[in-house]
């Protein structure tokens, strides 16, 4: 017991008197153990012990769970809160992160290997030598429609969505389209539905068939889930009234004038204009220099 | 040839309590109660065997507390029988009750339509005429609103709802209008069985009249066997074909209408039939 949860703190890098990646060795190994079983069964949501972390639950609690458990000292971290690299969440989490262990650190999308995010998925296209770590505030799709856990659960036992399905039909009737912005539930590997985090429908169909491992965890609601390489995301939709993103057609970002990724827009307070800039931060720099 | 029952139900029991050995033999209406008297466990009902025809309305009345509503609401898997087996002729020769409750599921929203007497119970209250119809059909997997939209206008307009309310909630009708909701909810997947609980019971006279108007429009436009319980033999009159009459959770009389209400036979119909009259 005493040798699993010796004070390391010998590493070059990582701050003395912790165990590497803060979590006792015990922790990260029923989190290991948990994940398995959320890639074992795509969309399923797992329940773990969620331990208190020194930042408060609700501000990533969740996928810094999931990081601290499955980093190595070769691995090169990213985080990222709404597209940004640069918000204080993110440079939070990063530094916690990096003065536990003492992995080396980017904001550029191409050489990480785990990328921690909240409610974004970053523009460049991923590859299977990545891992994406999602912060999950809410990991039930059908909370908003059923208030309790035991319903909830055996809905899902039994593939039993006909309420969502019914509360999208009722969306289409009152507003004539379907008005979920972030948070689209989706059908995984046809199986489970699922709450995909905040990111907003523009990402979602970037789930469908990744080649990359999607890990939800949600520390505050004790759930684990995943999205493993290679596995089917479907939106839910309608034959006649089919799933759409954010539309900016005829939008292009100001700073590096790109006209395909999703835009954050903000407006002038003085003059009450929108002005329109690439919600993911590295992307749009790397663009600027010609590199992307 | 004669048709294949449309529902075979045999031996269904519900007991509730610890149940010892002699709960069947010590209750019933040769004992006045259906409460075991050695281990005070309930019987509700037990032993209740019949079937019914497709296109046929067979009437089950009871005083309250006979277990009438008990035998529809195993039936429409509300509840889980003490024991028995019910066999549905459109899904196959097993034992519904046997089925894991995904398969009960798919069983209730294929084949079976149920109309409560309460139309709070059938009805989400709070979601559109058409959105109550339309779970109906999206857990039967349609995936077309303009589909759907169609079969809930084509289903309002038999009871009479006027079409422009189809977006509205249901809170906000009558209890005879929520009532007719509730039986073109029941109708929306063409069911096989059709399980009625006292629908008229609490609605004025006029309202009662249009509601069983309407079920015999839907006897005449479909073939779904209907199973009416009720503890007004006028309607049992007016609508069925056949009749059970239930005492203390056992079948006393079985037979047709015409014959247990002219000849009743058992003591107790005998006292029912004479204090309508």
């Amino acid at each position: 017991m005493t040798e699993l949860s010796t004070l390391a703190g010998t590493d070059s890098g990582a701050l003395k008197g912790y165990n590497f990646a803060f979590l006792d060795e015990f922790t990260k190994r029923e989190i290991r153990r948990k994940i398995l079983k959320a890639v074992a069964i795509p969309g399923y949501q797992v329940p773990f012990g969620s331990r208190e972390m020194p930042l408060a639950k609700g501000w990533g609690t969740g996928g810094i769970q999931i990081t601290l458990s499955i980093i190595g000292r070769s691995d090169v971290l990213k985080v990222i809160d709404q597209g940004s690299d640069e918000s204080v969440n993110a440079v939070n989490i990063r530094n916690l992160v990096s003065r536990m262990t003492g992995v080396e650190t980017t904001s550029d999308t191409g050489s990480a290997t785990i990328i921690q995010t909240r409610h974004r998925i970053p523009e460049e296209a991923l590859t299977e030598d990545q891992i994406m770590v999602f912060q999950v505030p809410f990991p039930e799709p059908l909370r908003t429609i059923e208030p309790s856990e035991q319903v909830t659960r055996r809905m899902h036992a039994e593939q039993d969505y006909s309420s969502m399905w019914l509360h999208l039909y009722e969306d289409i009737v009152k507003h004539g389209k379907i008005t979920i912005g972030a948070r689209y539930p989706c059908l995984v590997n046809g199986r489970h539905l699922m709450d995909p985090s905040p990111i907003p429908r523009w990402d979602v169909p970037r789930l469908h068939r990744s080649p990359v491992l999607h890990l939800f965890c949600a520390g505050r609601e004790k759930r684990i889930y995943a999205v493993p390489p290679h596995t089917p995301v479907e939106p839910l939709e309608f034959e006649d009234y089919k799933f759409e993103t954010e539309d900016f057609s005829g939008k292009v970002c100001e700073r590096c004038g790109s006209s395909d990724t999703f835009l954050d827009e903000i407006i002038d307070d003085a003059t009450g204009d929108s002005r329109y800039l690439c919600s993911d931060t590295s992307f749009c720099e790397k663009r600027q220099r010609g590199c992307a | 040839m004669t048709p294949a029952p449309a529902l075979e139900v045999s031996n269904l029991t519900k007991i509730y309590g610890s149940r010892c050995q002699d709960c069947i033999e010590n209750t019933g209406p040769d004992h006045g109660s259906n409460v075991c008297p050695v281990c005070g466990s309930v019987v509700a009902c037990a032993d209740i065997t019949f079937d019914v025809m497709p296109g046929e309305i067979l009437g089950i009345v009871g005083e309250s507390g006979s277990g009438k509503s008990t035998i529809v609401r195993c039936l429409h898997f509300d509840m889980e029988p003490t024991g028995g087996a019910a066999y549905l002729h459109c899904s196959g020769d097993e034992n519904i009750f046997l089925l894991n409750s995904q398969r009960k599921r798919a069983v209730r929203n294929q084949h079976l339509g149920m109309v409560y007497q309460n139309p709070r119970m059938g009805l989400r209250l709070d979601v559109s005429s058409g959105g109550n119809i339309a779970e109906k059909l999206l857990a039967a997997g349609w995936r077309n609103v303009g589909n759907i939209r169609d079969r809930g206008r084509e289903l309002l307009k038999r009871p009479e709802i006027p079409l422009e309310r189809m977006d509205e909630a249901p809170r906000n009708f009558s209890g005879g209008m929520q009532q007719r909701v509730q039986i073109a909810k029941a109708l929306a997947n063409d069911p096989d069985v059709l399980l009625l609980d006292e629908l008229t019971t609490g609605l004025d006279v006029s309202v009662q009249a249009r509601i069983l108007d309407l079920i015999k429009e839907i006897r005449r436009s479909t073939d779904a066997a209907m199973i009416l319980i009720t503890h007004d033999l006028g309607v049992i009159k007016l609508l069925s074909e056949r009749t059970i009459v239930l005492k203390d959770g056992r079948i006393v009389e079985m037979g047709l209408t015409d014959q247990i209400l002219e000849d009743p036979q058992h003591e107790y119909t005998q006292l029912l039939v004479n204090s309508v009259l």
